[in-house]
């Protein structure tokens, strides 16, 4: 991926010495996401909408992609901001390589602004700086 | 939080992108050489400029019959603050994934 993808999102990659099938169910079954993530009727079903509940509120929810151990994507409505939420599950000798992206653009967005050919590259090294200096 | 709204739709556009970052690398500059730089036409670039203007990622000045655009960097916060936010929820939550990864029956 290029730092394009990295800046204006949240990007987050971990090796886990777990397979992507074990990841996976934890991802996709209600009962596990609520051990790690929040409360929730989710089902690993392309259109399926679902909520994420806390006590300091909701999460609207609608899944986008299912690819069995590999890719899992659903739309992220909360704060009246709608963003999409991607996994990647990538196999590795020891296990697996996690990443999550979330974006507050959305998909058909990104595919637009990839063949515009803008200086889109020069304003995200401003944004980058942006967010470099909240650290 | 709610005031990232205004700033992802407005920059979720390309033509507005566009616009913003040339603004931003450029300085100060009129609706007609945005124009110019943008390939559409002049009310459609007034009309993105009324989005980045309610977004408060851009300000003008009129001078003579001319308007004048400069970008405004810092209403690029609220993004950046939305990043930050769920920069530290994704972490604190990870971290919980893999604790229950641990306890998991293979």
């Amino acid at each position: 991926m290029t730092n394009t993808t990295a800046t204006r999102s949240v990007v987050i990659e971990r090796e886990v010495p777990h397979p992507p099938d074990k990841v996976w169910r934890a991802l996709t079954e209600g009962q596990l996401i609520e051990e790690w993530l929040m409360k929730n009727d989710f089902q690993p079903v392309v259109g399926h909408r679902f909520k994420l509940s806390a006590d300091w509120g909701s999460v609207d929810c609608e899944v986008l992609t299912v690819e069995l151990n590999k890719t899992l994507s659903y739309t992220w409505g909360a704060y009246g901001l709608e963003s999409v939420v991607t996994w990647t599950l990538t196999p590795t000798s020891t296990g697996t390589h996690l990443r999550l992206e979330q974006s507050g653009f959305r998909e058909d967005q990104q595919q637009a602004y990839k063949g515009a050919g803008y200086g889109w590259q020069n304003f995200l090294g401003k944004l980058e700086g942006v967010v470099g200096g909240l650290d | 939080m709610a005031s990232a709204n205004p700033v992802f739709r407005a920059l979720a556009d390309p033509t507005r992108r566009a616009i913003f970052e040339e603004l931003t690398r450029r300085g100060e500059q009129t609706v007609h050489a945005l124009t110019r730089y943008a390939g559409v036409s002049q009310p459609a670039v007034s009309k993105h400029l009324t989005v980045l203007k309610r977004a408060k990622l851009v300000r003008h000045r009129r001078e003579g019959r001319e308007a004048h655009y400069r970008a405004v960097p810092d209403a690029l916060a609220p993004m950046a603050d939305w990043l930050a936010h769920y920069g530290a929820f994704w972490r604190d939550r990870l971290d919980q994934l893999e604790d229950l990864l641990k306890r998991m029956d293979k």
